[in-house]
């Protein structure tokens, strides 16, 4: 459509500006020991009609990679597949997989531009372009938005100590071609609902089982409440920036209708009309700005904890799960034992579930601890940009 | 001239007004008026004075379910605030009244002002004040399908009237646009408030004492958003989508103002071609030879001819009224639209000052978090 094709050609007039400001692992999280032997960051992105492509750069000491810098395309699916081919690998049930980044959204937007250009004869010409510069500002956030979501998500795999050497990882950073993974297809992502079903069934037995360790005890009922908590808070951090930003939108129209009043005639109210005009159009502006800084620190924060946090219950689902295999194998042997039967085996299958457990369970505790100073670092960065900037705009309105 | 002071007392519309002014017998005094009354000294005045093509301020509109609802004494917040918005209304409507100079000459206003009682106006409960505006309107609307056009001779009237609908026009998209504001600070309000409540389930259950107690903090830092947020859209709605309200009706009166002229105009046109008509007539007697039927017309004439002068006189003297009165409108309506905006936006920055003063209070406590 003309009106999409246009905000698409604009949109690679507005990628300038976006490459040329410094991207760094800006987002939500923090504390991420960045050292020099693998830094990774998405320093390039360009959004096409139906997918964006992220240019993913890496630095890196490693003996492993052949240069020390290098680049490639990537796009969001293979994202995806790395997320899923962790989730999958045995070796890393230890671990709190850094949750996969969502994927880019721009369908409201899109319908936005849509609605606009359909309405365009209704309205004047400057109410057009206006709101056209709006939906064009939004759009710029939302593929900012995700641009980071993505990148916060490779830093997390690079940071931690034995992800960053999973083979695929380095395929994935490395590899020139395109990936060719497909999608899931239909039969795939039927496989993953049933799946996900019986995890959460099994999740519900297996958190019956009461720990033996108090830590992990605690853990499992603190994430179970604060999970929920993040959930409701993000839902609710959401509407309350929606209100917000439809108040902002009506501020502007007010402008514009003042302006049309103050133009009508150059009597002293007319410009007095203007004035107050320009002052909506200034209020509005920054209204719009706090809502998007609300958007950035508040709202992201509680959905990427929410993200993480059920990973952290994943890991938690993973080692009871390993518990329970680790007690069936035991009773196994037990009776085995009682029938000397197939006793070795039976000693071996608890032997690998006896070591699989303790593995987990060693690792868990200190993902567990991580996660915890993880978490209070970023909500104290974020808490504090966000008072900070609530300031800024404030002080900036009253002048 | 000073100001009217309404309050509510108990849940019947009764108000009571208290002036001073000069020229009545005490300094201050308060007389206690339903709603009613109001309509009534409307009716009264606009059928007296808008023949003159004086602009009669019109009162608030009747409104059904907002006075049952007080009525039935129901105490919810939706009540409270019509019977806030209706005193406001009032007020400002007396404040008109009270400032058109000749509107405070009418005895019937000075009346209002003063007699204890008076006659309840029964007249009003068929007709409210809009279904009155309404019926001139489609009056004069009717008759000026039926009757000659007006070749107006006056640009100035033209123009002006043209300028006025316009007006109307903008400023009832302005007002749309500020209900919507309205609504949707009413709907930031309700999310701010879920949101605080979210916000302090989650620092409870944080483990982390800092973070917890930040989170807490957070969560009343939202709650007084919402306090801010509430007061914002009062003031929103009280002072500028009641004020553009207003004004939507009184251009909507001056559009009446023009209409009674045009009235005028025709009731002229009309006399003068009756007087021709009589004329003829008369020509054809003299033709007839009938004697006797002439005095008779000849007396017709002389009463027509008079007629005519009178009408016109009449016209003239209504472009004038209606040129002063369209005249001092504006300059009352740049008057009130600058302080009421000023005001408005004091309003919100006194709102943003005090918005600074709660995230420099949280600033430290987010800091705090080890």
């Amino acid at each position: 459509m003309r009106s999409c094709y246009g905000l698409i050609c604009g949109c690679g007039a507005l990628w300038d500006v976006v490459s040329a400001l410094p991207l760094q692992p800006r987002a939500v999280n923090v504390d991420l020991q960045t050292d020099a032997t693998l830094q990774v960051d998405i320093s390039d992105a360009l959004s096409e009609r139906d997918k964006v492509k992220f240019t993913v750069h890496t630095k890196s000491t490693l003996p492993n990679f052949k240069q020390n810098e290098f680049s490639v395309v990537r796009q969001h699916e293979e994202f995806i597949w790395l997320h899923d081919s962790f989730v999958e690998n045995e070796e890393y049930a230890g671990y709190i997989i850094p949750p996969a980044p969502p994927r880019p959204d721009f369908d409201a937007s899109r319908e936005k531009l849509q609605k606009l250009g359909e309405g365009e004869g209704s309205m004047t010409k400057e109410e057009f372009t206006k709101m056209k510069q709006e939906l064009e500002a939004e759009y710029l956030a939302i593929f900012k938005k995700t641009v980071a979501m993505h990148e916060v998500f490779l830093c997390r795999v690079a940071a931690h100590p034995v992800l960053r050497k999973d083979l695929n990882f380095h395929v994935f950073l490395e590899y020139n071609q395109d990936l060719s993974v497909r999608g899931k297809n239909k039969k795939e992502k039927l496989e993953d609902f049933f799946k996900n079903v019986v995890k959460s069934a099994d999740g519900v037995l297996v958190a019956g089982v009461k720990d033996v360790d108090d830590f992990f005890e605690h853990e499992k009922t603190f994430l179970l409440e604060y999970h929920n908590r993040v959930k409701d808070a993000s839902a609710k951090s959401d509407r309350m920036i929606r209100s917000h930003k439809n108040a902002a939108d009506d501020i502007n129209r007010i402008a514009s209708s003042l302006y049309t009043l103050g133009t009508q005639d150059s009597t002293d109210l007319c410009k007095f009309f203007l004035k107050v005009s320009e002052l909506f159009e200034k209020t509005r502006k920054i209204e719009s700005r706090v809502a998007a800084d609300e958007d950035l620190k508040l709202a992201d924060l509680l959905k990427y904890y929410l993200r993480e946090s059920q990973a952290a219950k994943d890991l938690l689902y993973r080692r009871s799960r390993a518990l329970v295999d680790y007690e069936n194998a035991n009773k196994a042997l037990d009776k085995a034992r009682a029938k000397n039967r197939d006793v070795l085996q039976a000693e071996t299958s608890q032997q690998l579930c006896c070591h699989k457990f303790e593995k987990i369970s060693e690792s868990a505790k200190q993902e567990l601890i991580d996660f915890k100073t993880r978490r209070v670092a970023a909500f104290r960065k974020n808490l504090v940009e966000l008072a900070e900037l609530e300031l800024k705009h404030a002080k900036v309105t009253m002048t | 001239v000073a100001v009217t002071n309404p309050e509510k007392v108990g849940l019947c519309p009764r108000l009571c007004s208290q002036t001073s002014l000069a020229m009545f017998r005490s300094k201050v005094f308060s007389v206690r008026r339903r709603y009613s009354d109001f309509l009534g000294l409307y009716e009264k005045l606009s059928v007296k004075q808008s023949l003159h093509g004086c602009i009669v301020p019109p009162p608030p509109e009747k409104s059904v379910v907002g006075m049952t609802k007080v009525k039935v004494g129901m105490d919810d917040p939706s009540s409270v605030e019509f019977v806030e918005r209706r005193r406001a209304a009032l007020e400002r409507y007396l404040q008109r009244v009270v400032s058109h100079p000749s509107l405070l000459q009418d005895p019937d206003v000075r009346e209002f002002l003063e007699r204890e009682e008076l006659p309840r106006a029964v007249s009003t409960q068929a007709l409210s004040g809009a279904g009155f505006l309404k019926m001139i309107n489609k009056a004069s609307d009717a008759v000026n399908k039926m009757t000659i056009k007006m070749n107006e001779s006056d640009t100035w009237f033209e123009d002006k009237f043209q300028e006025v609908e316009n007006e109307e026009q903008q400023l009832r998209k302005l007002q749309a646009v500020v209900d919507s504001l309205v609504n949707h600070r009413k709907e930031l309000c309700g999310s701010t408030a879920l949101f605080a409540k979210s916000m302090a389930m989650l620092g409870n259950s944080e483990d982390n004492t800092a973070l917890s107690r930040a989170l807490s903090q957070l969560a009343e830092v939202e709650e007084k958003m919402e306090q801010l947020h509430q007061e914002q859209a009062a003031s929103d709605f009280f002072i500028f989508a009641e004020l553009l309200a207003d004004y939507i009706r009184l251009l909507a009166a001056m559009r009446g103002c023009f209409d009674q002229r045009v009235r005028a105009w025709q009731r002229w046109q009309e006399a003068q071609s009756t007087l021709q008509k009589k004329r003829e007539a008369e020509a054809k007697l003299l033709w007839a030879n009938k004697p006797d039927k002439l005095q008779q017309a000849k007396d017709e004439i002389t009463e027509w001819e008079a007629r005519v002068t009178q009408y016109e006189r009449d016209f003239d003297r209504i472009g004038m009224t209606v040129r002063k009165e369209v005249l001092r409108f504006e300059k009352e309506k740049a008057k009130d639209f600058r302080s009421q905006l000023v005001k408005y936006l004091d309003a919100m920055l006194q709102s943003k000052q005090r918005l600074v003063k709660f995230w420099e209070a949280f600033l430290p406590e987010a800091k705090a978090i080890a």
